[in-house]
């Protein structure tokens, strides 16, 4: 049963997504993916329950904390990196205030 | 209410979270906040798993998450902007390779149990691992090709079809093998070892034919990869979040791919399996020979060309990227706008190695996003404008392609950069672009070609305006 709970939520999602991105302007293509790209960081969960949990087998601590490290890596280089693509998109006018008060 | 209440309850906060922010970063206005308010979402999320009743030993987690935070710190801050599309592939990789392990942790685990996987567990392992892989080993390979560590040509040799073909298959059979032993020692562990390894060599192997002006494709198709992985590893672990997340992930990938298809007018199979442009010249079909010879002009008639012009069109393209121009072409804009002109930047999707990578180094340069103007709405407007500025632009200009049904790009749309009274086009050297498509724009009687690479031949007009200004 949780098995088809499960995928029910896959596919609502699927379709939720679908929805929110069909009509980005392709001006912010490239912060949509490094943005999403974060986003998929969020396996860092998964990497989190399996680096702090004790099976007593030193394989699994070892994936854990190796995926802890990529998924960190993904997570705030993802956002950080979009931050400052976005802080980069100025309207016009914006940039050149000194100019205008001449 | 117990902690597993609550925790749950927080997954289900930052499953909205993530979807506010998604919607968000899709208009300029609210982008910014939008990536924030996903980034929160994320915050909560990593330190309500903390209080998880599985979780019993912090020192591990840190050492992970202090490594892992100082590479993130040190990739964000000090990679260059021209060196985005790199990084994505790059972050993309690493987020792959998380989800791979932490299917390989879960399998590991139940070895270590001495317990058999369920068929469905053991499934949702196999996917796991075989995404995860391919997206790891596949970003590596595209960030070689994107950072010019390994040559952006399509790499084909004979029979490539049918290695690919064996590699999936023999896939399938050691994730079936997989499956139903259970992941059992021998066996199990075998089969697994060996999905692993097919996937890693699947990744390269895949994007190995696909050249440089087909990235945008390949970059969208892993990032959405990437989110499936992440989708799969919620699967193994059951946990919402992580197939909430990762399915908004893959499907954003999917809808990126897809207009980046539309944008060339080709199918994926056709992007992943062609080899295009490895051909070259060859491909130009038989009745395209093209009247009309190139005619160069220096910087000082070029000058001349737009002082004169009222508006002006600039359309940017990968040799924009290549020579760093983007500083230099927004002071040319500024420049022509002092002088009275109407200068816009006309964006094509696939312009570059990315999804919007052209807005991205514009944006750097300080160009105001409202003069980008995306090829539909600047397109009809082409033919009143006076002088159009192709730099390190070809085939997203290429006229043979609404013209020349024996062209190998016919049916692209492009930014009809012909229609302009007068095509200043700026190119480092006479050969043919990306595709070997000789390009039918270059040999237009009011087309004028100003050779050298781009940030110089600008340079040059642009000392000549400020010559003018100070006299």
């Amino acid at each position: 049963m949780e098995l088809m709970l499960l995928l029910f939520i896959f596919v609502l999602a699927a379709f939720l997504g679908f929805e929110l991105i069909a009509k980005v302007p392709s001006q912010l293509h490239t912060p949509l993916m490094s943005g999403s790209n974060a986003i998929s960081g969020i396996t860092i969960v998964g990497a989190l329950l399996a680096a702090g949990a004790d099976h007593g087998s030193t394989l699994t601590t070892v994936l854990g904390t190796t995926a802890v490290a990529l998924a960190t890596i993904n997570v705030i280089g993802g956002y950080l990196v979009t931050d400052r693509m976005l802080g980069m998109f100025k309207k016009k006018g914006a940039g050149k205030k000194e100019e205008g008060s001449q | 209410m117990n902690v597993e209440t609550l925790i749950n309850f927080a997954y289900i906060v930052a499953s909205i979270l993530f979807i506010f922010g998604l919607k968000m970063l899709g208009r300029q206005s609210t982008a910014r906040r939008g990536n924030l308010i996903s980034s929160l979402g994320m915050l909560l999320a990593v330190v309500v798993t903390l209080f998880a009743q599985e979780v019993v030993s912090y020192q591990w987690i840190l050492v992970g998450l202090g490594v892992g935070a100082v590479i993130g710190l040190a990739c964000a801050r000090l990679i260059k902007m021209t060196s985005m599309p790199e990084m994505v592939a790059l972050l993309n990789g690493f987020g792959g390779l998380a989800s791979l392990l932490v299917g390989w942790a879960e399998y590991a685990k139940t070895l270590a149990g001495g317990e058999a996987s369920s068929t469905f567990t053991g499934t949702v392992i196999f996917l796991a691992v075989f995404i995860g892989g391919i997206t790891f080993t596949g970003s590596l390979y595209a960030f070689g090709k994107l950072s010019g560590k390994l040559s952006g040509k399509p790499v084909l040799f004979g029979g490539q079809q049918i290695v690919n073909g064996g590699l999936v298959l023999g896939l399938v059979v050691a994730g079936g093998l997989y499956v139903i032993n259970g992941g059992a020692p021998g066996m199990g562990t075998n089969a697994f070892y060996a999905c692993l390894a097919i996937a890693f060599i699947l990744g390269i192997t895949m994007v190995m034919p696909i050249g440089g002006g087909d990235m945008p494709v390949v970059i969208s198709m892993l990032n959405s990869l990437s989110g499936l992985a992440a989708c799969a590893a919620g699967f193994v672990i059951l946990n919402n979040v992580l197939i909430v997340a990762g399915c908004l992930v893959g499907t954003s990938g999917v809808i990126l791919t897809i207009i980046m298809c539309k944008a060339m007018n080709r199918s994926l199979a056709n992007v992943l399996f062609s080899g295009f442009g490895s051909d070259g010249a060859a491909a130009g079909g038989e009745g395209s020979t093209i009247e009309g010879e190139l005619k160069p002009i220096s910087a000082e008639d070029s000058f001349a060309v737009l002082e004169a012009a009222r508006n002006v069109v600039i359309v940017p393209g990968y040799g924009m990227a290549v020579s760093q121009a983007q500083h230099v072409v927004r002071e040319l804009a500024e420049m022509l706008e002092n002088n009275g002109a109407e200068v816009r930047f006309a964006i094509h999707p696939v312009a570059g190695r990315m999804p919007g990578h052209m807005n991205v180094l514009l944006a750097e340069a300080n160009v105001p996003y409202e003069q980008l103007v995306e090829m539909d709405s600047i397109n009809p407007q082409m033919p009143m404008v006076d002088v159009a500025v192709v730099i390190g632009a070809n085939d997203v200009v290429n006229p043979a392609a609404a013209r020349d049904q024996s062209s190998p790009i016919y049916g692209m749309p492009i930014i009809k950069a012909h229609e302009a009274h007068t095509v200043i086009c700026l190119k480092r050297g006479k050969g043919a672009g990306f595709s070997g498509i000789e390009n039918q724009l270059f040999l237009l009687p009011n087309t004028r070609m100003l050779y050298g690479d781009a940030k110089a031949s600008l340079q040059g007009v642009v000392s000549e305006f400020k010559a003018i200004a100070e006299a």
